[in-house]
């Protein structure tokens, strides 16, 4: 356990039960009288933070292999077309009308998940190749997201149109069990493969030929990569919506404090990314506001933009 | 002094001929080494045999576009010829598992890519990859590559701090943590100055004496081969039309046949330059 882990994991130590106590109704915890408190707390609280530290380690973990693998700090896990995917799963589900019956929104988005992992793994070939494959991944993202905006478009009500655009918008508000335990199996799940591919990125850093010459299978690693990022992408789409930025965003903060291999960042960008989207959750749930709550991929897409143009302006001055 | 792996090196002088990708490849030897037999890669190679020996330095060299790079990666394991073999001490290559072969055959790219900017140990300890063994042997080669390059006082500067020749040694520091037998390296000096090419094969040279590594460069530089290698590979339009001692291939004739430029050697053994014209 690295310094840094220590840290985070103590950070996530303080900051889980202080988000259990905040949003629209405070809970004192020295004064328990409050009517309903258990039930808040267990129904409302307890499942949104978990759903929130599930889906931001998966996306945390998610964006630092996405960057060793592309050899590029500006990767981002929706490069794959794996989000756009299971969003057009989702939205297919509010177009049919089927969304209303609850299991069949993430089943669709599960459903367009794995679709855009296989039209991947079936893209990909035997050669390894990291260009081809990521050209491939941002044509499956934009096709999805052509199908996606012709579907709302065409979507047969105004509700149903109303609807769709604010899932796009991705929330943990009204998040049940029934979520965490769709999430949680594919989340972790996801987490392990990824794991499994840190040294296979870390001999990335050299180039795809000097990795292989250090014996790395360039088609497993493409394989885990399909299979880690799909699975905590996936989830999280079906149970939360689209939340962009994270992945993008984490490994920046953590980098600096690692040795900078691919694979000393994916543990702490994984407890980075849970105590972002925590945070940023209960923000989201305590800033009054008229219309209702901030979404919360609004807010992370308010506090990413700005990141990401900063990110940019430093790449510009590096290569001047 | 100089090994020679030919009794009387054939010096084929001649516009090489493509021949089919049908030909049948040809039995190897089984006495150890690193050896191809009649290694056949589309548009790149045609009919390539070679035997390397450790212990020896092998400068591959030709005009651009002779098959140089293909023939290294050929040889590396890192591209399969469409026929012909190649074999590591008498077993096929190719059926050798990726994480053996990394272990015996290091690799060196003509890249100098490094996306991250890491330090120049955690660079070369990436070097250990294809080993399985504990921390304190990983520690223990990676503190041997460092000290064989002078790059211990380098260790913890990150790598975008570093001048090219550094740059260029820590690389090289990253194959040689694997601890391999072989190496196998594209233009090592290219992007090298005068003084770090010298270096740099004084270096290879003493790593191939004293350990018995066995040392493959593509060269483009006549006069370092000549002066440096133990023997010198030449390949036109994908064949190897000579294969030898340097002072016996690398003749004023087969320079103007293969490179098509007029020149002639000054200087002594060891010390020639090559004068154009």
């Amino acid at each position: 356990m690295t310094r840094l882990n220590t840290l985070l994991l103590l950070a996530l130590a303080v900051t889980v039960p202080l988000s259990l106590l905040a949003g629209r109704v405070w809970i004192d915890p020295f004064d328990p009288a409050l009517p309903n408190a258990a039930v808040i707390f267990a129904e409302l609280r307890l499942p949104r933070a978990v759903l929130a530290l599930l889906l931001g380690a998966g996306l945390g973990a998610a964006g630092a292999t996405m960057q060793g693998y592309l050899r590029n700090p500006l990767a981002d896990p929706g490069l794959f077309g794996i989000a756009p995917g299971a969003a057009l799963g989702a939205v297919l589900s509010f177009w049919t009308g089927w969304a209303a019956s609850g299991w069949a929104l993430p089943l669709f988005a599960l459903i367009g998940a794995a679709g855009a992992m296989a039209l991947l793994g079936a893209i990909a070939g035997r050669g390894g190749g990291v260009l081809l494959f990521t050209l491939a991944g941002m044509m499956i993202a934009s096709l999805a997201g052509a199908l996606m905006s012709l579907a709302i478009s065409l979507s047969p009500t105004p509700f149903a149109m109303s609807e769709i655009v604010t899932w796009l918008m991705g929330a943990l508000v009204d998040r049940g069990w029934a979520d965490v335990w769709i999430a949680a199996p594919l989340t972790l799940l996801g987490l392990a493969v990824l794991l499994r591919a840190g040294r296979s990125l870390d001999a990335l850093t050299l180039g795809e030929v000097a990795a292989r010459s250090l014996g790395i299978d360039p088609r497993r690693l493409q394989l885990l990569m399909i299979a880690g990022v799909g699975l905590t992408v996936g989830a999280g789409v079906a149970v939360a919506g689209i939340i962009g930025f994270v992945g993008l965003m984490v490994p920046h903060f953590v980098r600096p404090f690692t040795d900078r291999r691919p694979s000393s960042l994916i543990v702490p960008s994984a407890l980075a990314g849970a105590l972002l989207l925590l945070v940023a959750d209960c923000l989201c749930r305590v800033l009054p506001l008229a219309g209702g709550e901030l979404r919360l991929g609004i807010a992370l897409s308010l506090l990413g933009a700005p990141f990401f143009l900063h990110l940019l302006l430093r790449l510009r001055r590096e290569l001047a | 002094m100089i090994k020679q792996s030919n009794p009387t090196p054939s010096v084929r002088v001649e516009r090489s001929r493509e021949t089919g990708a049908r030909r049948v490849s040809t039995t190897l030897d089984t006495n150890g080494g690193l050896e191809c037999a009649g290694v056949v890669l589309k548009a790149r190679l045609a009919d390539v045999t070679a035997s390397l020996k450790p212990g020896e330095v092998t400068a591959i060299c030709g005009p651009n576009g002779a098959g140089k790079s293909s023939l290294l990666a050929v040889l590396a394991g890192l591209l399969a010829s469409d026929s012909g073999a190649v074999s590591l001490d008498g077993q096929p290559l190719n059926q050798l598992p990726a994480p053996k072969r990394a272990q015996a055959i290091g690799f060196l790219p003509q890249s100098a890519e490094v996306a991250w900017d890491i330090s120049v140990e955690t660079l070369a300890a990436l070097g250990r990859l294809p080993w399985r063994t504990s921390a304190a042997e990983d520690a223990a080669a990676v503190q041997g590559a460092l000290a064989a390059l002078q790059l211990e006082s380098l260790r913890d500067r990150p790598v975008s701090q570093l001048s090219g020749g550094e740059r260029a040694r820590a690389l090289l520091a990253r194959v040689l943590a694997g601890e391999p037998r072989w190496l196998l390296a594209d233009e090592p000096l290219a992007n090298l100055d005068l003084a770090h090419q010298l270096a740099l094969l004084a270096r290879l040279r003493e790593l191939a004496r004293r350990r018995g590594l066995g040392v493959v460069l593509v060269l483009h530089d006549l006069a370092q081969a000549m002066n440096h290698a133990d023997r010198v590979l030449v390949l036109d339009l994908g064949a190897v039309v000579a294969d030898g001692p340097p002072e016996m291939v690398l003749t004023a004739d087969l320079i103007s046949v293969v490179w098509g430029v007029p020149a002639r050697w000054l200087g002594e053994p060891g010390a020639r330059a090559l004068l154009p014209g």
